[in-house]
């Protein structure tokens, strides 16, 4: 179980939090003229990387802030979080 | 007998306190600080158990938590009944019971045996191979093969304990109290540093506390009592806390230890009593440092699994600790010189050594010449061949080893003998480190894996970190523990360290015979029964993986999950297979190490705090009158009141026809509650609900449906703007923290520019429904002050209002289509507003219904229920509900795909009405609906949804998805059941008021 520095609270227990997937992922700013495929593209398509890995959580049992985090999926180790909206770091 | 087994009194036992105990019925006693297994031995006991497969007698193999045959059964036929218990683990109390596991009639005489003469019948496999034919005979063979598995019998009766969990955060946590757990711990206090150390065992010390031989010096005294005076400290440090009986479990990422403390265990019932049994310690540490030693190994030789066959180094603990000799004439069979030490324990006692058999050539060390020199017979580079005697030991056959190792000669030497001490060397107990994600390395010398790479701040010291001999450990530990906690000072550096051992081992995974191994028994997972010749077999049939050969022969399958024999499975299999050890890996290592019992998982979350349940502020009113109810999500929901002994279906058929002729009343409390603010909260709810939200006026209400990005339906409820940039949401009960969560990640990470703020007030309302037709006219009598004239207050609106001094708010909305009213109100005043209704309603027969009618009456509307006329695959245009999907808007969540390829589909499952040609035949919800019950194979269309049979209808009724059901309307369908085929109409969903009069009546 990890335990996760979340950007607004300090060091907390990972059963705080809820994951949210892959960090970044853009909601397009106008659907209606994306083709079946760019749309799925969006909807669909989630990289499942062994190694360095972008990830969106939510403090859920908190200050239910959501954030990012860089999170190294082959041994668990969170190289960093930061808030919505700020760049992401290049690890 | 007894007396004439204790030796010499050993001060780690109170040999003034008689303790009694029964054993598969008898009575024995033993003395304070016994475990069952050296209170038996003291007894002449061996013979505790039968193996799992073969029931073949096994006697106590070891002294700790490894222990794979002397399991047993305590307290059996009581409420504290507890299989699967190590007898080497458990400490005697007074009033103990214990009985063997796995025979019967008994222990001495076990029908099973013959399961040991039908062995070469039994090969790995057996039961996969032989059960398979013909397949409709399974049920047939289960029923004996589930009768003649398993080892203890689970008790029958819930446990009567207390079990406790508790967190615990530290600097330093030091998993294991010998003599490098205790340096460690004692480093760490004395440099400020909050530390926790654990031990499994009733005492500290490790083995070092018992080794008072002249051989190992620290410092010119006995490494005892150097130890002993090192622990005497510990009190006096303040920041160095100390759980002994405390097994840790499981070591998780991130420094997350899980430990057992056994609190009673060890006392007598009397003494336990309202005392917590168990505590599951939840270790959250900086630091960890692991010193959890390491496990004896046996030897794999024919026979090698005999009462009084124990490891050597057992033999020396019950001799030094417990004062306890395993048997009057010892034999002792090694690899290193391990088994020297205890030969010489056995020697200053007085015990009888008869020869110890060594399979090295020529070994030489102090402590083998001193052996010697007091005449003890040692056999040189010979081996065990063979093992008599059925219930314990009598007799073994040895013979010289050729000069590979791999096969015998010369001639057969008997021996008898009454106990027999195995030593194999040793086998760091890597298990935390493997579970904690280390990853291991194989020391190619001595054969042994060692700790390699750590995944978090941890480091394994001492003989889990392949450290074997004092001296290392005492050169090597208190640096590593400098560098690792990064502080300046021990007190253990430059140690002087006497010992008299060499450290060279022959390592032989699977001792020759004279016999071929196809007539030998050298097993190398006791507890399992698995043999040399089973691994060797399942190579044979072609497995190669490690976990696989492990999982068709059982090897490390057992309670002890295979702490003995797992190397030499490996070891057997890396020579067979012809592979290198270091390639070939092991087998995971799972927690728990020891097993954990339910109890202690569970801690405190027992019977009625198992799960958290919420409550309306309502109900105790419903309790009182008789509710039944049902859980919805976490909530308790009111289901139906049945009057005069009413089953459910007549209670709802009751429910339903008076909350549609008069009036009925409804907690609906539950509904999710969103309180919505801001200067764009408006144009947020266009984004999140499919329809437009924009020109809703103040003070009107308005239905909504959510979607998935997917565009699939989501949840959905009546959302009411209170004012300009005010609305208060409402969801389905069981959606809401996740609508919650959802519009929060929106609001959150894709529209931050947006001014809205979003507040949950689920808890902080209590929602009285009063619905039918003289619902007006209650409501009138609650709130006289407010005007419920249609043209003031007409449907889908809502108005501020007050009760007494109370604020609160009320709806004119309707989830039944009849004329109803929601009145919302602080949450502390739900009760009693409630009975407020109850008593204007009372002249109009006011009936109280819960969520069945409420089902049943929005069905007749063909309202939908999301997730149960919906699952994750519908569309607003799959439910037939096009009109509420805005055309104009130019986006919401969902609508890029409503037009994708896929949701456009003509022959998607659409929901539809069913009405059974047979009106008195009630369908089955989850029926499936096909088109041509001849067609082979049968086609399915889709499946019933939502089914009930209508008292204001007098006739059955039912929602269902059919595919292309859109276009079906009027079309005959069939459902097939289990001894009929009904046939069904397809209908229009609405099967009640199509033109919603009697929402304005």
């Amino acid at each position: 179980m990890f335990v996760i520095n979340c950007p607004y609270c300090g060091e907390r227990e990972q059963s705080e939090f809820k994951a949210g997937g892959e960090a970044h992922i853009v909601r397009p700013k106008q659907p209606t003229e994306l083709s079946d495929d760019e749309w799925a593209e969006y909807l669909f398509m989630r990289k499942n990387i062994k190694g360095i890995q972008y990830e969106r959580w939510n403090h859920a049992h908190g200050c239910r802030k959501w954030f990012n985090m860089v999170r190294d999926t082959s041994n668990d180790e969170i190289k960093a979080v930061y808030k919505m909206g700020e760049k992401p770091p290049t690890i | 007998m007894s007396k004439s087994l204790r030796v010499k009194t050993s001060k780690f036992i109170d040999e003034t306190t008689r303790v009694s105990f029964k054993f598969n019925g008898s009575n024995y006693y033993g003395y304070k600080g016994d475990t069952l297994a050296s209170a038996l031995i003291a007894n002449g006991i061996h013979l505790v158990g039968r193996s799992f497969k073969y029931h073949r007698p096994r006697g106590i193999m070891t002294a700790g938590s490894e222990e794979p045959n002397a399991i047993v059964q305590l307290n059996n036929n009581s409420a504290r009944s507890e299989p699967n218990v190590r007898a080497t683990e458990v400490e005697i109390y007074d009033g103990l019971e214990a009985s063997s596991q796995n025979c019967w009639p008994s222990v001495n005489f076990d029908i099973g045996g013959i399961n040991n003469f039908l062995s070469p019948l039994l090969p790995a496999g057996f039961y996969y191979k032989t059960f398979m034919w013909p397949a409709s005979f399974w049920e047939k063979y289960e029923y004996f093969i589930r009768k003649s598995a398993g080892l203890g019998k689970s008790p029958t009766e819930s446990d009567p304990d207390i079990y406790d969990h508790k967190y615990i955060h530290c600097d330093v946590l030091v998993i294991g109290g010998g003599i490098s757990g205790i340096i460690a711990a004692k480093t760490a206090a004395k440099n400020g540093l909050d530390t926790l150390l654990i031990d499994e065992k009733p005492n500290l010390g490790g083995s070092t506390i018992f080794q008072n031989s002249d051989h190992h010096k620290i410092n010119n005294q006995t490494s005892s009592s150097w130890l002993e005076k090192e622990i005497s400290e510990i009190e006096s440090l303040e920041n160095l806390q100390v759980k002994t009986r405390t097994s840790a479990a499981a070591f998780h990422g991130y420094n997350f230890v899980l430990a057992r403390e056994n609190l009673t265990d060890h006392l007598s019932l009397e003494d336990r009593k309202n005392k917590v049994r168990q505590r599951l310690l939840k270790i959250r540490a900086k630091k960890v440092i692991t010193a959890t030693g390491s496990l004896e190994r046996p030897m794999i030789f024919n026979n090698n699994d005999r009462p009084g066959i124990l490891l050597s180094s057992a033999v020396k603990k019950y001799v030094d600790f417990y004062g306890v000799a395993c048997g009057t004439s010892n034999v002792l069979f090694t690899n290193n010189d391990s088994a020297y030490e205890t030969a010489l324990s056995l020697f200053k006692k007085g015990i009888q050594i008869k020869a110890i058999i060594d399979i090295r050539e020529n070994a030489t060390s102090k402590i083998i010449d001193e052996i010697e020199s007091h005449g003890i017979k040692i056999y040189k580079s010979y081996t065990i061949v063979d093992t008599e005697g059925y219930k314990k030991i009598n007799k073994i056959s040895i013979m010289q080893l050729s000069k590979d190792g791999q096969s015998v000669v010369g001639s057969k030497i008997n021996l008898d003998c009454d106990c027999l001490g195995v030593s194999g060397g040793w086998t760091p107990a890597v298990h935390l480190f493997t579970q904690s994600g280390g990853k291991l390395k194989f020391r190619e010398e001595d054969h042994v894996f060692v700790p390699n790479t750590y995944p978090s701040k941890q480091i394994s010291i001492g003989s889990c970190n392949g450290e074997f001999e004092l001296d290392e450990i005492l050169k090597l530990v208190p640096l590593q523990i400098k560098n690792f906690l990064d502080v300046e000072k021990t007190d253990y550096e430059n140690l002087s360290v006497e010992v008299s051992k060499n450290l060279s081992k022959r390592n032989i995974w699977l001792l020759p015979s004279d016999k071929v191994i196809g007539k030998t028994k050298p097993f190398v997972d006791f507890q399992n029964d698995a043999t040399a010749k089973d691994i060797k077999l399942a190579l044979r049939e072609g497995f190669r993986s490690i976990e696989h050969v492990k999982r068709y022969t059982t090897t490390g399958m057992g309670t002890d999950q295979g702490k003995l024999g797992n190397m030499h499975a490996l070891g057997i299999i890396a020579e067979t297979a012809g592979v290198k050890m270091g390639e070939l890996g092991t087998t995971t290592f799972r927690p728990p190490y020891t097993p954990l019992s339910f109890g202690t998982i569970v801690g405190r979350n027992v019977g009625e705090y198992f799960d958290i349940f919420r409550r309306t502020p309502m109900h105790d009113w419903h309790v009182k009158n008789n509710a039944e109810f049902e859980n919805v999500g976490q909530w308790k929901r009111a289901w139906y009141y049945p009057i005069n002994g009413e089953n459910m279906h007549q209670a709802v058929q009751r429910e339903s026809k008076a909350a549609r002729e008069s009036a009925g009343i409804l907690d609906a409390s539950t509904l999710g509650k969103i309180d919505i603010q801001g200067t764009d909260a408006s144009e947020f709810l266009n984004r999140v609900y499919t329809n437009a939200w924009s020109k809703l006026e103040i003070g009107k209400c308005r239905y909504g449906l959510m979607l998935h990005e997917d565009g699939m339906v989501y949840d959905d409820g009546v959302t009411t703007r209170l004012d300009e940039n005010h609305y208060i949401m409402t969801t389905t009960t069981g959606g809401a923290a996740n609508v919650m969560g959802k519009l929060e990640d929106y609001l959150q990470t894709e529209w931050p520019e947006l001014d809205v703020y979003l507040t949950s007030v689920t808890d902080h309302y209590a929602t009285i429904s009063v619905c039918g037709p003289n619902s007006k006219k209650i409501v009138s009598k609650v709130i006289p002050d407010l005007d419920f004239s249609d043209e003031s207050f007409p449907h889908m609106s809502f108005k501020n209002s007050k009760i007494g001094n109370i604020k609160c708010r009320v709806m004119r909305i309707s989830f039944t289509g009849e004329h109803s009213y929601e009145i919302n109100i602080q949450a502390s005043f739900g009760k009693s507003v409630w009975e407020k209704c109850m008593e204007a309603g009372k002249e109009f027969n006011i009936t109280p219904y819960g969520t069945e009618t409420m089902h049943l009456l929005r069905a007749e509307k063909g309202f939908i229920i999301v997730g149960q006329d919906t699952d994750a695959t519908m569309t607003p245009i799959d439910l037939q509900m096009d009109w509420i999907v805005s055309k104009k808007k130019y986006d919401f969540i969902g609508k890029r795909s409503l037009y994708r390829s896929d949701t456009i589909r003509e022959d998607r499952k659409q929901l539809v009405g069913l009405l059974t040609d047979d009106p008195q035949i009630v369908l089955e919800e989850g029926a499936q609906i096909v088109e041509d019950v001849n067609k082979k194979p049968i086609e399915m269309l889709g499946h019933v949804t939502s089914s009930y049979y209508s008292p204001n209808l007098n006739k059955s009724i039912a929602l269902g998805v059919v595919r292309g059901g859109k276009n079906m309307m009027g079309k005959k369908l069939f459902i097939p059941m289990e001894n009929k085929i009904i046939s069904v109409t397809v209908a229009d969903p609405v099967f009640l008021d199509k033109e919603n009069k009697r929402l304005h009546a």
